[in-house]
């Protein structure tokens, strides 16, 4: 039988919506049980979120105060020795997870299947390659571990409404000081998150400035939605680098996307291709994001947004 | 001798439009243009500026793939790398072994850092550098946007979901490097055929002690669904009305 341990993300103070994602990939295995761990300094705010997660059996509290910032090299060691007696290790395709589970892979001796897309059994997983334009399905070996990302916008969130027990587990592990957390500035917008949202708006290199991305939010605003953006547009500095979306930013599965002056290319389309209805907005008629588009208008985005956000109505 | 390891994958280059095989066994790469990922073609640039600030006297070069992979070796080395290694194979071989393969070569040339891409545009792994921080046992900063060393220190900043995060790491380290670490330079020729004269040397695995090893066995490799052809609107009230249709307003 499976026994599947999920690495819960969280800011120490609420589980991050991509624990209740892979909560649902890992019930797609038959039979499996599954509990989820807890790294924390004070572990017992989150773990009463995680406990009602319907499907959870447990609950694994490890608190130290290393743990009070997600540093890979501190909470590797203390996943890998709570992992012995299960057959998968789970973790989300987040860079919360995309930076800790590999490491958890490499002190078990196994390398990880990133980003699972599909389950189609104990040991077998399809996930995007080649930025999602080819779908690999593999067999892990049956008497390795599984160490695992989940590619959190093909799973829905778990229910809850669950009552997990909660149990405190001693890593008993030495941990390294040679990694030291400074500092981090966190955009707080106001807006819906762009990771979970079911709508997002999101501007590319056509905007032309920072100024101008302000129909964009002013959009996102009167619809409700996150706001997003292509590469072009970080790099081109209209926007800070955690609104990106695509094979190196976001991946994100909204019930809308609308893409206002961005081509589409590849690399962004990977991120988006999970959205249920993809508009896009270009001057270019022939721009790529047309191909996969829901609903495409070609012309000039000054004049259409605006246009748009008034016939939206107030 | 201060010294940084760089690691450099031989991928299909980005702007090809891959085709999967119709046998579903894997992804066209015969007659298709070959680069250097555009990741580790940014940990080379950093390694190369480390250097050209005089805080490192040496920058390596290393794949692991079959023999073409000189290719690529060829231009890290005329981008400005001192010398290269190859690590021939044919097989492919799994993220666990290429961090093996890695740590060996750490053990042997003694970096001070080591400077990967977050990961490889063909499988998208990104399990490298954390791999090799783990069996090196030393610290890891993935996403890396900015990188300054000083006394024996790395300060890091990371993209990250939330923003960007900024550690403290004490050397040596791993670190994977983020599109807006830097620009790459371009190579001019009187470069490359300066490369040529650059030690490149090749070894096999039995000479590095990994055996190869796939992780995985691959049941299939597919192209995605495809998505059902849209329609084109003509103005904003189309528009309003198509989402109206669809209940998104």
């Amino acid at each position: 039988m499976s026994r599947i341990l999920i690495v819960a993300e969280h800011d120490g103070a609420t589980l991050n919506a991509s624990t209740l994602k892979c909560v649902t990939c890992a019930a797609k295995i038959p039979g499996a049980s599954i509990d989820v761990a807890v790294l924390a300094a004070n572990g017992a705010a989150v773990a009463a979120q995680a406990s009602a997660i319907a499907g959870v059996s447990k609950v694994l509290v490890i608190e130290n105060p290393a743990n009070v910032e997600p540093l890979a090299a501190v909470l590797a060691p203390q996943i890998a020795k709570a992992a012995g007696g299960y057959t998968h290790v789970f973790g989300p395709s987040t860079t919360f997870g995309k930076d800790v589970l590999p490491r958890v892979a490499a002190l078990l001796g196994v390398s990880q299947v990133s980003d699972v897309m599909a389950v189609e059994g104990p040991h077998r997983f399809k996930r995007p390659i080649y930025a999602g334009n080819a779908l690999l399905t593999i067999d892990v070996p049956a008497d390795a571990k599984v160490v695992a990302t989940v590619r959190v916008a093909s799973f829905e969130s778990a229910a809850t409404g669950g009552s997990a027990s909660v149990e405190k587990f001693d890593a008993g592990v030495a941990l390294p000081s040679h990694t030291r957390f400074v500092s981090r500035t966190a955009a707080t917008t106001g807006r819906p998150d762009l990771q979970s949202a079911s709508r997002v708006v999101a501007g590319g290199r056509a905007l032309g400035s920072a100024d101008n991305f302000k129909i964009i939010y002013s959009l996102a605003d009167k619809l409700g939605a996150a706001v997003g953006a292509s590469r072009a547009a970080v790099d081109a500095g209209y926007v800070p680098n955690d609104l990106q979306v695509g094979q190196t930013g976001k991946i994100i599965a909204p019930e809308l996307y609308i893409g206002i002056g961005i081509s589409g290319a590849i690399q962004h389309m990977t991120g988006i291709k999970d959205a249920r209805t993809i508009v896009a907005i270009n001057k270019d008629g022939e721009a790529p994001i047309f191909e996969a588009a829901d609903i495409g208008m070609v012309g000039d985005l000054f004049t259409i947004v605006p246009e748009l956000e008034k016939a939206l109505g107030g | 001798m201060r010294r940084i390891m760089v690691g450099v994958k031989r991928v299909v280059d980005y702007n090809v439009r891959i085709r999967v095989k119709p046998d579903n066994s894997g992804v066209i790469t015969e007659g298709v243009k070959m680069s250097i990922n555009p990741f580790d073609e940014i940990a080379l640039e950093e390694a190369l500026r480390i250097k050209e600030k005089g805080l490192a006297d040496e920058v390596l070069a290393v794949s692991i793939g079959p023999v073409d992979t000189q290719q690529q070796l060829r231009t890290a080395l005329a981008m400005g790398a001192d010398r290269a290694i190859l690590v021939q194979t044919d097989a492919a071989v799994g993220p666990y072994s290429v961090a093996r393969i890695f740590h060996k070569l750490v053990e042997s040339e003694q970096p001070f850092l080591v400077l990967l891409g977050k990961q490889a545009i063909d499988d998208d792994n990104g399990q490298t550098a954390p791999m090799l921080a783990a069996l090196w046992d030393r610290p890891q900063a993935v996403s890396c946007s900015k990188v300054e060393i000083a006394d024996g220190k790395a300060r890091v900043t990371r993209e990250v979901d939330a923003g960007l995060e900024t550690l403290e790491i004490d050397l040596p380290a791993v670190l994977s490097v983020d599109l807006r670490l830097n620009e790459p330079r371009y190579v001019k020729l009187p470069d490359i055929m300066k490369a040529k004269k650059k030690p490149l040397d090749v070894k096999s695995l039995a000479d590095i002690g990994v055996a190869e090893g796939a992780a995985f066995t691959t049941v299939r490799i597919e192209p995605p669904p495809t998505r059902q052809k849209g329609i084109m609107v003509k103005d904003v009230a189309e528009l309003v009305g198509a989402l109206q249709k669809r209940g998104l307003v």
